[in-house]
């Protein structure tokens, strides 16, 4: 009788038919696609981008130089070197990333003892030229100056699970 | 004087059909694109043009700017011929095909037969093309689709014999007009398992999914066009969708009464769409069958390379056999609408 | 007038194809100046309104027959120098055969003077049917009956012989019955067992 019954269902085409009632269900329905420049998909305030050094408030540079981001990295693309400055602080002179090595798994972020080293939300940006990609002392500056607001308010919103 | 005005007429006939049927391909390659994202529950292309609706154009501008590659040691001769060997036979059968009542550039005796021999010259460029390569992965999609498509000719071929049974000739016009009639008169009722059967070994026929071992991307990378490029690839793209087209034509002459309405001969809904066109109904009609073979590949996965060889040779041709003998009595017996 | 042109244009294209086929030292480009020569024989049968004819030799011989031949040349890895090597010693023979066809050609188109029995009466009455397929039909089924259905089942015979030769059952090969395969269903494989997630800790 199943043998009956399974030779009739092939020769009927029923499972052929099922499949395609599926898909066939599937053309009228919502579509997930993002359109991308337009639309975005939300992040995280935890979301790992592009780097950046912070200040504090009074203008005052974070990092004290202590190296554990360069220690801690697992792909080597930090360098730091360092020496006294007048006032007796320690500081870097030299603070490069290689954005090539970088891996954005976040360790030197969280590695930090002065919350200096982070990392935006920045995800789009682009090197034209060779040697682009190691983004020095200044730049991580002057992007850490110019997202302050965001990175401060993220940082906030993170807080309570630290 | 008079054979060269006949000679320019029958040009501009050719070239009243070649133009719409690029046309239709270059479309085609987008309605399969966009039919295939929505049942992925994706957009499709949508930034050329409205709604995307340039993108076949730009995809023919790249294709046309790109360089054709010859590979190492490939046949220089048989690598350039391939291509047009695949696309003539495409575009040739047309010749025959009734597009509305009286509408076809040769309206001759045999045409059921000159259809089948130059859907069967098709092979002929898939086989080259992989040989001339020089690639193995060329060459064993070469023998796939050479083997397959040698095999599935046969199954279509008794399909379509149940058709010039059920119609008493081989002229396309004749087939028509045999089905005159509502939509009940058309030959896919009686000859149900011959339409399908037909339109099963019409998709294997084209290499299309889930028929494409030929192609087979996972497999043997893309079969017997992996080498080709630019604008000889352009050409195997063409003659693929021009067959899938020319495929799509035939089962709406044979088994959908070609440019009859569905509603003709009905009392109060014939005349009511008496004034659409023929040509608009057997457009409508290749267009429902060029949605099932998107439908399809949306749908089906890839068939085992055996499992394709078991299908046509112990299921398909045994189907048709056994229908052509029911046809046979249903003649004798003059049954229904349709034979009586 | 515009009708031989044409005939002689697919002559001399047919000629050509024809001298192709044994002189190119690639198999491959023998195998496909074969093909282009039986298409040029059929246009010229379709110029000689035997549409039927010429039809069916593209079908069965250009699609069919030709394409498993050119799968087996392109298999083939031979050694053209080996092959012409006997050249010499095999012409005498060939030009015998090649004499012996031409002398039975003649003997077949001087049927008018040889007087073998030209075609039965009844078809050349039909010739004045303008299609072309249903004289053919109706004198095959007729007059030629008894012949045609030998030679049906003279092909069946072939057929099911080619079939029992290379489908025996061999010793040491591995086969997959896909019928079986097919017709398998989940019950016949998957098992599914019953049994509690946690378990007591032994302490």
């Amino acid at each position: 009788m199943q043998a009956v019954k399974e030779f009739f269902g092939t020769f009927m085409l029923t499972e052929l038919l099922k499949g395609m009632r599926l898909t066939g269900r599937h053309l009228f329905e919502a579509k997930y696609t993002l359109e991308y420049p337009e639309e975005k998909a939300p992040q995280s305030p935890r979301f790992r981008g592009l780097h950046a050094l912070r200040r504090y408030p009074n203008g005052e540079e974070r990092c004290i130089a202590c190296k554990l981001c360069e220690a801690v990295c697992p792909a080597l693309a930090i360098t730091i070197e360092s020496e006294a400055r007048e006032d007796g602080t320690r500081r870097t002179t030299r603070y490069d990333i290689d954005l090539f090595k970088c891996i954005y798994c976040g360790f030197c972020e969280e590695s930090c003892p002065v919350d200096s080293i982070v990392e935006t939300r920045i995800h789009e940006y682009h090197f034209e030229r060779r040697g682009e990609q190691i983004i020095h002392k200044d730049e991580l500056l002057a992007m850490g100056e110019k997202y302050e607001a965001q990175l401060a308010e993220d940082r906030a919103a993170d807080a309570p699970y630290r | 004087m008079s054979a060269l005005i006949e000679l320019s007429w029958i040009v501009a006939k050719i070239v009243a059909l070649v133009v719409p049927l690029f046309v239709a391909v270059a479309y085609m390659t987008y309605a399969e694109r966009k039919v295939i994202s929505s049942m992925q529950l994706r957009r499709g292309p949508n930034r050329v043009g409205w709604h995307g609706l340039l993108q076949p154009i730009a995809d023919a501008l790249k294709l046309l700017m790109k360089e054709v590659v010859l590979p190492q040691n490939a046949n220089r001769f048989l690598f350039v011929l391939a291509p047009m060997l695949s696309i003539m036979p495409a575009l040739a059968a047309w010749a025959v095909l009734p597009v509305g009542d009286g509408m076809v550039i040769a309206d001759i005796n045999a045409g059921l037969l000159y259809v089948l021999a130059m859907t069967s010259m098709g092979v002929y460029g898939i086989i080259l093309a992989g040989w001339a390569s020089n690639s193995k992965y060329a060459l064993l999609g070469a023998l796939r689709a050479g083997a397959q498509v040698v095999s599935y000719e046969i199954a279509m071929g008794f399909a379509l014999v149940g058709v010039l049974m059920a119609a008493g000739s081989l002229n396309m016009s004749e087939i028509v007009r045999a089905q005159e009639g509502p939509i009940w008169n058309w030959f896919w009722l009686p000859l149900l398992p011959l339409f399908i059967v037909y339109w099963i070994s019409g998709v294997a026929e084209t290499n299309r999914l889930p028929f494409d071992v030929a192609e087979g991307e996972s497999e043997i990378v893309a079969g017997f066009h992996v080498e080709y490029s630019g604008m000889a690839f352009a050409i195997f793209f063409l003659a693929e969708y021009a067959n899938m087209i020319l495929i799509s034509g035939l089962a709406a002459i044979m088994f959908l009464g070609g440019w009859y309405s569905p509603f003709h001969g009905i009392p109060l809904l014939g005349p009511l769409f008496s004034w659409v066109p023929g040509l608009v109904w057997f457009a409508l009609k290749v267009c429902f069958f060029l949605f099932l073979y998107i439908w399809f590949r949306g749908t089906f996965p890839r068939y085992r390379y055996d499992q394709i060889m078991r299908l046509g040779w112990k299921v398909l041709i045994p189907v048709t056999v056994v229908w052509l003998v029911v046809v046979a009595g249903m003649i004798l017996a003059e049954i229904g609408p349709w034979f009586s | 007038m515009i009708e031989k042109v044409i005939f002689y244009v697919f002559a001399a294209i047919l000629l050509l194809a024809a001298t192709l086929v044994i002189t190119s030292r690639n198999p491959v480009h023998s195998a496909l100046a074969l093909v282009l020569a039986f298409f040029t024989s059929a246009a010229l049968w379709l110029l000689a309104e035997a549409e039927f004819l010429g039809i069916a030799l593209i079908l069965v011989y250009v699609g069919a027959v030709m394409v498993l031949f050119l799968f087996v040349v392109m298999m083939l890895d031979i050694n053209l120098s080996v092959m012409r090597e006997g050249f010499a010693r095999y012409l005498p023979i060939g030009a015998l055969v090649g004499v012996v066809m031409v002398l039975e050609m003649l003997l077949v188109i001087g049927a008018g003077v040889v007087d073998i029995g030209g075609p039965p009466v009844e078809a050349a009455g039909a010739a004045a049917e303008p299609n072309n397929i249903r004289m053919l039909g109706s004198v095959l089924y007729t007059v030629y009956v008894y012949p045609f259905e030998l030679a049906a089942i003279v092909l069946l015979l072939a057929i099911i012989a080619a079939i029992m030769l290379t489908h025996r059952r061999r010793a040491g090969t591995k086969h997959q019955d896909i019928s079986v395969q097919v017709r398998t269903r989940k019950a016949d494989r998957l098992r599914v067992v019953q049994m509690p997630s946690e378990r007591e800790t032994d302490s």
